[in-house]
């Protein structure tokens, strides 16, 4: 299956840190979401709705953007 | 596939394992998951409902004795166990009522009473609705305790796969930009970037719902370590003791525990004899105002003979972590908005499951056979047509 590794999303060699900084920004504000809603009404219900929204968003653009 | 180095192999190896045994189960538990996101409403669209009158806002509530009375008029001879204000319908009382007072509270009827009027409302049996099904399929597939602890071995198995998962997400995306979907490629590929993709995002929401659903399988087991526990302690004095024959009204239980608990409101009380109480002592259970702190119950006992007040503490660490755990499972905390954000992730979650099953199938079968398979076929169409 050497078929994965070729273009048009190749790009250069990432490192642990470059894979894993996207997923940590939106783990730790998923983390905020879920305890923000605990935490208490009106503003707080705001946050938790936001920050739990964003991965869904996030992937249906990636899914659905065209191609570049 | 990635000629990785031994401790990633293994990772795979966990991976895939811990998902194989899980999956199956994991996308019953998201299909039964989803309408129960929405019990409520699905129940109010389905079911007659004898609605309490709705009354301005500081009427005084009706006596709990009487509201009991009401109810168990129609259900003569029966015990109530419990006595519940309902979060959701703050115009209703539930008064949950079995055949006797050791009798299984699991087969207890529901009865509805008007909160202000204490008039009866309704007592519908639930156990035929479709929400209820669900429930049971979701909570022990109607298998009792082990059919319950057996869905939290999955979940941590779950849990166990999306963590591994992490670990094994790095190698594939080594040469791909974050968020990268190869919409031109074979299914295999494309369907590989919307598995990577989808757990990636969701490996906060998906641990956080896992480990607090297989929290919630151990809910038998941590009440009953909560009974045998701070209960026997906090009744020591009263071991050995049968039921009252008289019992102090309800009404002036409640009272007591009020001003015993202050800042607190009752959430349900425990009928002396039932599985949360004493034989001597209704337990009125007391809670907070906030999303966090009504959660957290306190329980404040109250000797059924005397009326007065025995004791009242904190339960203890792991009866608290499981009732917080039930919030962040069911996601009904923060409004509507919130339970529909869970229902996409749930589906989202599915779709997880669903390709992971794929790529597994698809790469069982060696790339050479699958090659071998497409060379032959031709063939055979033309021994099939002469």
């Amino acid at each position: 299956m050497t078929t994965l590794q070729t273009p048009p999303a190749r790009a250069r060699r990432q490192t642990l840190a470059q894979i894993f900084t996207w997923p940590l920004v939106v783990g730790v504000l998923s983390t905020v979401g879920l305890i923000a809603a605990l935490v208490g009404d009106g503003i707080w219900d705001g946050v938790s709705w936001l920050t739990l929204l964003l991965p869904i968003l996030l992937y249906g653009l990636f899914l659905l953007r065209p191609r570049r | 596939m990635i000629s990785g180095t031994r401790p990633l192999r293994r990772w795979y190896w966990v991976h895939k394992w811990s998902s194989i045994v899980c999956t199956v189960f994991m996308l019953m538990l998201c299909i039964t998951g989803l309408p129960l996101i929405f019990h409520h409403e699905i129940d109010h669209l389905l079911h007659e409902e004898v609605d309490a009158s709705v009354v301005p806002p500081g009427t005084p509530k009706a006596d709990l004795d009487v509201a009991v009375k009401n109810a168990l008029d129609k259900f003569p001879g029966q015990a109530p166990h419990f006595l519940i204000w309902d979060r959701d319908e703050p115009n209703a009382l539930l008064i949950s009522i079995g055949t006797s007072i050791t009798s299984n509270p699991v087969n207890n009827r529901f009865a509805r009473v008007d909160a202000h009027t204490g008039a009866f409302l309704d007592s519908p049996d639930v156990t035929g609705r479709f929400t209820y099904i669900m429930l049971k399929l979701h909570t022990d597939m109607f298998a009792g305790l082990p059919g319950k602890l057996f869905l939290g071995l999955m979940g941590i198995l779950f849990c166990v796969a999306v963590i591994s998962g992490i670990v094994v997400y790095a190698p594939s995306m080594r040469k791909l930009r974050f968020g990268a979907y190869r919409k031109d490629r074979p299914r295999i590929v494309r369907w590989l970037d919307v598995h990577n993709l989808a757990g990636i995002l969701l490996v906060m929401w998906t641990l956080v719902v896992g480990f607090t659903g297989v929290i919630n399988t151990w809910a038998d087991l941590v009440l009953k370590a909560w009974q045998y526990g701070q209960l026997a302690e906090m009744t020591a004095q009263y071991h050995g003791r049968e039921i009252p024959t008289r019992l102090t009204p309800v009404q002036q239980a409640v009272d007591v525990a009020v001003k015993a608990v202050p800042g607190m409101i009752p959430s349900f009380v425990a009928y002396p004899g039932s599985i949360f109480s004493s034989k001597s002592h209704y337990a009125v259970f007391m809670r907070g105002d906030t999303p966090v702190t009504s959660r957290l119950l306190k329980p404040a006992l109250i000797d059924a003979e005397t009326g007065q007040l025995t004791d009242s503490r904190d339960m203890p660490w792991y009866v608290s972590a499981l009732f917080l755990s039930q919030p962040l499972h069911f996601g009904d905390y923060g409004g509507m908005p919130l339970k529909i954000i869970w229902a996409i992730l749930d589906v989202i979650t599915i779709v997880i499951l669903w390709t992971g099953l794929y790529l597994w199938l698809r790469r069982r079968k060696p790339a050479r056979v699958a090659l071998a398979e497409a060379a032959r076929r031709p063939v055979e169409g033309q021994v099939l047509t002469s």
